[in-house]
This record gives structure tokens, C-alpha cells and sequence, in this order.
């Protein structure tokens, strides 16, 4: 709903057309290359590297998952042409038949078992998804069942973002096993792709640029008028709209909010944007006993919820708001946008912010009356100014006596460092920045089940939560509100749950950052709330 | 010699001669000292202390100069955080001036008696010690800086960078500095090694060190000189290159180098005076000490007298 197409002009169109013709060399007369650019590169061509929106948006364009997301992020079959429930605690899926990977081996429901089996074992980062999965067998080639432990009615929606590999591909080339991003491991798949999907991967420069060709037996009748499509990370925010400007590249995606306006003045620029379902937050270490970054030795600062409360009502959401995001975000009290299932409006209120004087007497009731010392992650390259946000952040906490040690890295260093490894063993971070979007499921189950649960590395819940946060009664609750049917029954215990952790100081959410992207004029394409970028619907005039 | 002859020996020397004799040198070395001044002081004479995170304040983000529209309490503006660019510039000046003349110093330090030991000992020290010079010139200084820089940071701890980062700076730029300072010594001390006073020093005995450092060395010290002056002009620009590609000093201690970078990103966005008022001071400040290293050395070349 919060999609949008846009169209335009026929005459700039034209124009720019030839324009792009003359620019473009070889590939015969009617080439349409597509050029586009985003601040950090995609983590790798693995699609279980990490459960991450950009990855796993790009490689939704070489890879497919069984049931996928239509441009009103309603579900339709993909590689799974039927799916449903034979009882409670079994799915099935039909496949689709004669559907060929990029090498032209046929696809059948092997591959289908092989992926299901990588993406839940070994180094992969999407295990989260595989909560409920008790078993997945192959009853005929064009048929998958999966037993549940217990009912899980979001199990199709939850696997829209589990991509479907090769088997023979992956076992020939070594790489059946899921290569571990926070040992920064690497396999054959982390370079090389081989999917079903509409593009095939022609070149990979970690890096540098990714070139993507359209499959020519692709199952599915293309949206798209492209022949080439060329990926480049451009990390500066103002060569990214200065080489937008120049056309250069023919679409920005994450367009920084000082720059907006600037580009909404350019007659061969359009400027989409709207909200997503992300939310951006602050968490921290309140697992370790302690802290791996600080110069508090013994005990572990954050356990206090009196420092929590210091930290996150010293935080002005406000203040980001207007000087860093200039306007373009939704500040917010809860993990989950409003848009998801399960957003709890009562509940979406900011306490108020405190003099810097109170906040230090919370910090020395806690037993920190000089305050103290932590280190802070922050990536540098994924959330719209995140790294700025963080040094907003570190200028905020010194008032109250906090010494703030900031690293702010690029996307892949950052992940490795502070995510939980998957053994659920903590990461390495004390304090940190995230950003989350149940995109998968649009359901605040998701965000209980993936960030907010007890670590656990059998259940595989928590497999992002951070924090390390436990909390016995929302760990209670999250579970049943994952069965249950009743939608009244289950919206009072999503309100219980989310006030629970709200009461706790668990988290500290900053805003719903808004999506926006820059394109050429003569470029006609689609902007999903979730962020994705789904090249077949990209026209180029 | 007394204090007054020695003025007076000054005072009627050729060097003293040539910088009242040319108005720009005169402007150069004002300019100079005044931003030398400007960056020692900066603790009196900003606002705002830019260092510390907990005197800034985010609505104070993005304030235009003050004939711009802004307001006297940000004479130049504000940058991204709150910071007042004027403070800012006077801390990211005098970061840059300590960090450009500590690479001097320790660059100077390598170099002379890398040069001073090839060029009297010789033979095989010789030969080592100038080929590994040889093979340092073919490349960019800035690449060299940027190749110990990479290296340093992922051998320390990633926490330790920011307290770190004007120490592997001040390193990194000066082994890239060396090279010349070595080469000229050597130089110079092959041409001063023959002559009558080394010998002369030699016959009574001295020591090779001594002849080295108290005969040999203030000899060649008028060339070494000239170079210091123009590489503290190539150590700041390196500095801020370093910074400009975000290897060198932290967005938290903004050196010149730093705050071009930091504004750079906003430049297309309308607020350009974050990036232009850092890039004036360091046109400034590189303009005025090479113009100075030129009139050193052309005062010091008896050819050109």
C-alpha cells in the first residue's frame, strides 16, 4: 500500500534515451543498461550469508524463494506453484515444473531440501526462520512437505526470504555448507551464484561492481526492458548524487536526507520516498557479566535497569530527527513500525527526556557517579546517517558523564564484530546501533522470536538478539503468541509482551527511518515498503 | 659573542638581506606566524571546546556563517554535530601544524643520520641504506603513508584506533619523508668527507662520530633545512589526503583534513561553508610555508646570489 510507481514525460524521455543510448558501447542496438549504486556492496553471493534486507533484495533477483512477495507484498508462487497445510504441524509445496538454473540443470525438490537443510545448519545466519521446523522431506520431485514441532501458521511467509540454490552446483563446488560470516569464512558461493531467478550474476567484483544479465529461460515473463545491469557501491553520499546528477548511474538507492531537496530541484531526477518497516535502535551488552569494552571491571553496567533508563532518556529522538535526518524519520518507543501486525499504538510513547542532572543521580544511585567508559559499533554504511546518528549519540551521553568510544565501520566489518555467532555464542560488542524489519512476515512475532527471546541455539530463537536481553515471562508469551488463532486472545498478549519489554528498558528505539531513492527520469520502477529493490519491474525509456 | 652581536651578525646577513628584499616572502612569513599563532592559542581563542563530545549540542547543527544568515555565536558557521567551525578550525589547525611538524622532526631525525652514516661510512651500509631509498621514491609518499597506515591498523586492537591515529599518522608520513633528507646528507657529506677541515680533524684524532656529528653535520645542515620547510607544507597536505580518505584523524578530533571530508558530503546539499572555510585555512596555511621553503632556497643557493 505504501508502494508507489511513478511515470513520466514522454519528451525528457526521449532524450534521455538517446542520450544513454550513445553512452552505452557494445551490446547491439536496443541495449537498455540499467546502472545503479548503493552506499556499501552487497556482503557476498551467498544467500544464507545474512539475514540482511540489501542482500538478500539484490540476490532475489538471481536466486528465488518458493512463495515470493508481489509489488503489494502479498505472497505468490514462485518456485512453489500450490502450498499450503495438510494438518496443523505439516505444509506442503508444489513445485513448479520445468523450471531450469542458470547452468540449465532442471530444478526439483532435491534442491528445495538441500536449501532448506543449508539455510537452517552450519555458518547460515537464517536459522531464525527454521524456529518451528521439525523436518523437510521430498515426496516426488515436484513435491516438499515439512513436519512442524508445533503449529506455525507464518511458516510460507517466514520462507519468502529463504532463497532456493543448486544442489549439484553448490556440492560440485564445495560449497554445501554454509561459509560463517562472523569468522568472515568464505566458499565457492560467497563469490559465484546459482540460482532460478531472472538474472544471472556475469561478473562479481567484491567491492567494485556486480554485472547482472537477464536469464533468457526464465520461467516467469519479465517486467523488465533490460539487458545489462551493472551494481556499483559508491560509499561518499555526495558522489553518489553528483554521479546521479551527471547520469552516471541511473538509480541511487538510500539517498542521504540532507540531499533530497537538492535532487527534488533536478529536472532528470525523481525522488521516491515513503516510510519503511524499519526501526532503527540502540541495544547493548546485558548478557556478560563483564562488559567487553569499558573501563567498569567486575559487573556489567547495563544489568542496572537505573543506567538503561540514564542512557535511553538522555537519547533526543527529536533533536536527530530535525539536524540529522532533517525530518525524514519517525521517532518511536516500540520495535516495530506501525504497518506490522501487532503494532500496539497505546504504547508508542517516548518518556520524557531528562536533565542531565537526574540522569546522572540515576547513574549514581546505579553506583556510577563519575559515570563511565563503553565502547560503541555503529556501521557507517547501512542505516540512512548512521554513522552521524552514533555521534549525535556519543555528544548526548558525555552530558551525563558517559565517555562514548565510537567505531564506526563499513557494513560486513560491523556485522561480523557484533552479531551473535551461530552457536548463539554473544558477539563482541558492548553497545552498538541495529536496524530491523519483520520483512519477512510483517508480524510482530518475528521481532519477539528473532531479537527480543533468550538466546537459545536449539529453539534457535534470539539468533539477533543482541542484547543477550531475558525476560522468562515475554519468552512465554512470544511462544503462545506464535500459535495462537484467536486475534483478540493474541493482541493482549502481544500488548503484555510488548509492554514488558518496554517497561525494561530492553531496547532504545530511535525512528522508522524513511526510504528514499533517486532515479533518472527515463527509469520506471517499483518501491516496495520493505526496502526491496526488485529489479523485474525496472524499465529503462 | 654577545647577545647584540650576534642580532647584528643577523642583521647584516645575506639571508636578512634577501627576506627584507622581497615583499611576498614578507607576507608569507606573516601569514605564517599568524596561523602558527592562531593555532597555539586556540584554547583562548575559540568558543567551544570541538573535542568535547558533551559541549555540543545537535540543534546547534548545520548554523550558516554569520553573513549568511546565522548568527554571531557561530561566526562560521556549524558543522553536522553542533560544532562551531570557527573554534573547530583553530583545534583542527593546530592539530594539523603538531602532526605536519613532528613528521618534520622525526622524518629529519631518520633521514640525517641515515645520510650522515651511508655517506662517511660507505661500502656495504651505503649500499643498503640507498637502495632501500632508492626503491622508496618510485613510489607516491601518499602511498607509502596510506601502506603503514593499513598495516598499523590491523595489527592494534580497533578500539585503540582513535587514541592511536595521530601517532601511526605522524609514522606513517614520515617514513614516507626520509628519503629525501637521507639522499641530500649523503650528498653534501660526500662532497665535505674530502675536505681539508675533515682531514684536518681526522689527523688529531676525532673520533668518526664526533667528526660526523660536530664537523661534518652543521655543513650540511643549510639544504636539510630548505627541505623541512617545504615538507612541512607536503606533510600537512599528506595528513589531510590521509584524513580527507578517512584513514587518517577520527570525525571526533577533526584535524583541516578531517572537517573538508565531513563537509564534503554536504556540499552538494547546500551547506558549503563546512568544507570551504577548513579548505581556505589549509590553502593558506600550505601557500605560506612553501613560499617560504622557496625563498630559503633561494637564498641559500650561492648559484642563484
Amino acid at each position: 500500500m505504501n508502494s508507489m510507481t511513478i511515470r513520466f514525460g514522454r519528451m525528457t524521455m526521449a532524450a534521455a534515451a538517446m542520450a544513454l543510448g550513445l553512452g552505452t558501447a557494445v551490446p547491439g542496438a536496443f541495449a537498455k543498461t540499467f546502472r545503479w549504486a548503493n552506499a556499501g556492496d552487497v556482503s557476498s553471493m551467498d544467500p544464507y550469508y545474512r539475514n540482511e534486507t540489501f542482500l538478500l533484495a539484490f540476490l532475489e533477483n538471481v536466486y528465488e524463494p518458493l512463495v515470493r512477495r508481489d509489488k503489494t507484498l502479498a505472497l505468490e508462487a514462485a518456485l512453489a506453484v500450490k502450498w499450503g497445510q495438510t494438518s496443523p504441524t505439516t505444509w506442503f509445496f508444489d513445485l513448479r515444473p520445468g523450471v531450469k538454473f542458470h547452468d540449465g540443470s532442471p530444478f526439483t525438490a532435491d534442491d528445495v531440501v538441500f536449501s532448506l537443510n543449508r539455510a537452517s545448519t552450519g555458518g547460515s545466519n537464517m536459522k531464525a526462520y527454521f524456529a518451528s521446523v521439525k523436518e523437510v522431506r521430498k515426496v516426488s520431485d515436484l513435491r516438499v512437505e515439512v513436519d512442524t514441532k508445533y503449529v506455525d501458521p507464518l511458516l510460507a511467509s517466514k520462507w519468502a526470504a529463504i532463497l532456493i540454490m543448486s544442489k549439484a552446483w553448490a556440492e560440485k563446488n564445495n560449497a554445501a555448507v554454509a561459509s560463517d560470516a562472523t569468522k568472515n569464512e568464505e566458499n565457492f558461493a560467497t563469490r559465484n551464484a546459482m540460482g532460478t531467478g531472472g538474472f544471472i550474476v556475469k561478473e562479481r567484483k567484491a567491492g567494485e561492481k556486480t554485472i547482472l544479465v537477464p536469464n533468457p529461460a526464465w520461467w516467469d515473463k519479465p517486467g523488465h526492458n533490460l539487458t545489462e545491469v551493472v551494481f556499483t557501491p559508491i560509499a561518499n553520499p555526495a558522489t553518489r548524487v553528483a554521479a546521479l546528477k551527471a547520469g552516471d548511474i541511473d538509480m541511487m538507492y538510500e539517498v542521504p536526507p540532507q540531499d533530497t531537496d537538492n535532487l527534488k530541484r533536478d529536472a532528470n531526477v525523481a525522488v521516491i520516498e515513503g516510510p519503511e518497516t524499519r526501526i532503527v535502535y540502540l541495544g547493548w551488552d546485558m548478557e556478560r557479566d563483564e562488559l567487553l569494552e569499558s573501563n567498569i571491571k567486575g559487573k556489567n553496567p547495563f544489568k542496572d535497569k537505573r543506567v538503561r533508563e540514564a542512557f535511553y532518556r538522555s537519547i533526543d529522538v527529536e533533536a536527530i530527527k530535525r539536524s540529522v535526518m532533517r525530518g525524514q524519520a519517525f521517532p518511536t518507543a516500540l520495535m516495530v513500525a506501525p504497518g506490522i501486525n501487532g503494532y500496539v499504538k497505546e504504547l508508542d510513547k517516548r518518556p520524557t527526556l531528562l536533565k542531565s542532572e537526574d540522569a546522572k543521580k540515576l547513574l549514581a544511585d546505579a553506583g556510577y557517579p563519575a559515570g563511565f567508559e563503553v565502547g560503541m559499533d555503529c556501521p557507517n554504511d547501512r542505516y540512512v546517517n548512521d554513522e552521524k546518528i552514533c555521534q549525535a549519540v556519543v555528544g548526548m551521553l558525555a552530558r551525563i558523564g558517559i565517555k562514548v568510544n565510537l567505531l564506526a565501520q563499513t557494513r560486513s566489518k560491523y556485522f561480523t564484530k557484533i552479531l551473535r555467532k551461530p552457536d548463539s555464542k554473544p558477539g563482541e560488542t558492548s553497545f552498538y546501533m541495529l536496524g530491523w524489519s519483520p520483512a519477512a512476515t510483517y508480524d510482530v512475532h518475528n521481532v519477539f522470536e528473532a531479537l527480543i527471546q533468550t538466546p537459545n541455539a536449539t529453539t534457535k530463537k534470539g539468533q539477533f538478539n543482541v542484547n543477550g536481553y531475558s525476560n522468562a515471562g515475554l519468552d512465554a508469551l512470544a511462544d503462545k503468541i506464535e500459535g495462537e488463532a484467536d486475534t483478540a486472545k493474541r493482541n493482549a498478549m502481544i500488548f503484555e509482551a510488548t509492554k514488558l519489554y518496554v517497561d525494561d528498558y530492553a531496547y532504545i528505539p530511535l525512528h522508522q527511518q524513511a526510504v528514499i531513492w533517486a532515479s533518472r527520469k527515463n527509469v520506471d520502477l517499483h518501491q516496495p515498503a520493505d526496502n526491496r529493490f526488485p529489479l523485474r519491474f525496472v524499465t529503462v525509456k | 659573542m654577545s647577545l647584540r652581536d650576534r642580532i647584528g651578525r643577523a642583521a647584516d646577513s645575506d639571508i636578512w638581506f634577501s627576506f627584507k628584499a622581497s615583499p611576498v616572502t614578507m607576507v608569507a612569513a606573516g601569514l605564517t606566524a599568524f596561523i602558527f599563532l592562531a593555532a597555539l592559542l586556540a584554547p583562548l581563542l575559540a568558543v567551544q571546546n570541538p573535542y568535547d563530545p558533551a559541549s555540543l549540542n545537535l540543534s546547534d547543527a548545520m548554523k550558516p556563517p554569520v553573513f549568511f544568515g546565522g548568527d554571531w555565536s557561530f561566526p562560521l558557521g556549524s558543522d553536522d554535530q553542533g560544532r562551531d567551525l570557527y573554534s573547530t578550525i583553530l583545534y583542527g589547525t593546530r592539530m594539523s601544524l603538531f602532526v605536519g611538524l613532528c613528521c618534520v622532526v622525526v622524518a629529519m631525525v631518520i633521514g640525517i643520520t641515515l645520510g650522515l652514516v651511508s655517506g662517511y661510512v660507505g661500502g656495504a651500509v651505503e649500499a643498503v641504506i640507498m637502495r632501500i631509498a632508492d626503491v622508496q621514491l618510485t613510489f607516491p609518499a601518499i602511498l607509502i603513508a596510506l601502506l603503514i597506515d593499513g598495516v598499523v591498523r590491523g595489527i592494534i586492537s580497533v578500539k585503540r584506533h582513535d587514541e592511536i591515529a595521530g601517532f601511526v599518522i605522524i609514522v606513517s608520513i614520515s617514513l614516507s619523508l626520509w628519503v629525501q633528507y637521507a639522499r641530500t646528507v649523503r650528498g653534501s657529506v660526500l662532497v665535505e668527507r674530502n675536505k681539508e677541515y675533515v682531514q684536518a680533524a681526522r689527523v688529531i684524532g676525532l673520533s668518526r662520530w664526533l667528526i660526523m656529528i660536530r664537523h661534518v653535520l652543521p655543513n650540511v645542515m643549510g639544504p636539510v633545512m630548505v627541505i623541512a620547510t617545504i615538507n612541512l607544507g607536503v606533510a600537512i597536505i599528506t595528513e589531510a589526503t590521509l584524513s580527507f580518505l578517512g584513514v587518517g584523524l577520527p570525525a571526533t578530533q577533526p584535524s583541516l583534513g578531517t572537517l573538508i571530508r565531513i563537509g564534503n558530503e554536504y556540499l552538494n546539499s547546500g551547506e558549503w561553508w563546512i568544507t570551504i572555510f577548513p579548505g581556505i585555512t589549509l590553502a593558506a596555511l600550505v601557500l605560506a610555508v612553501n613560499m617560504l621553503g622557496d625563498w630559503l632556497r633561494d637564498a641559500l643557493n650561492p648559484k642563484l646570489r
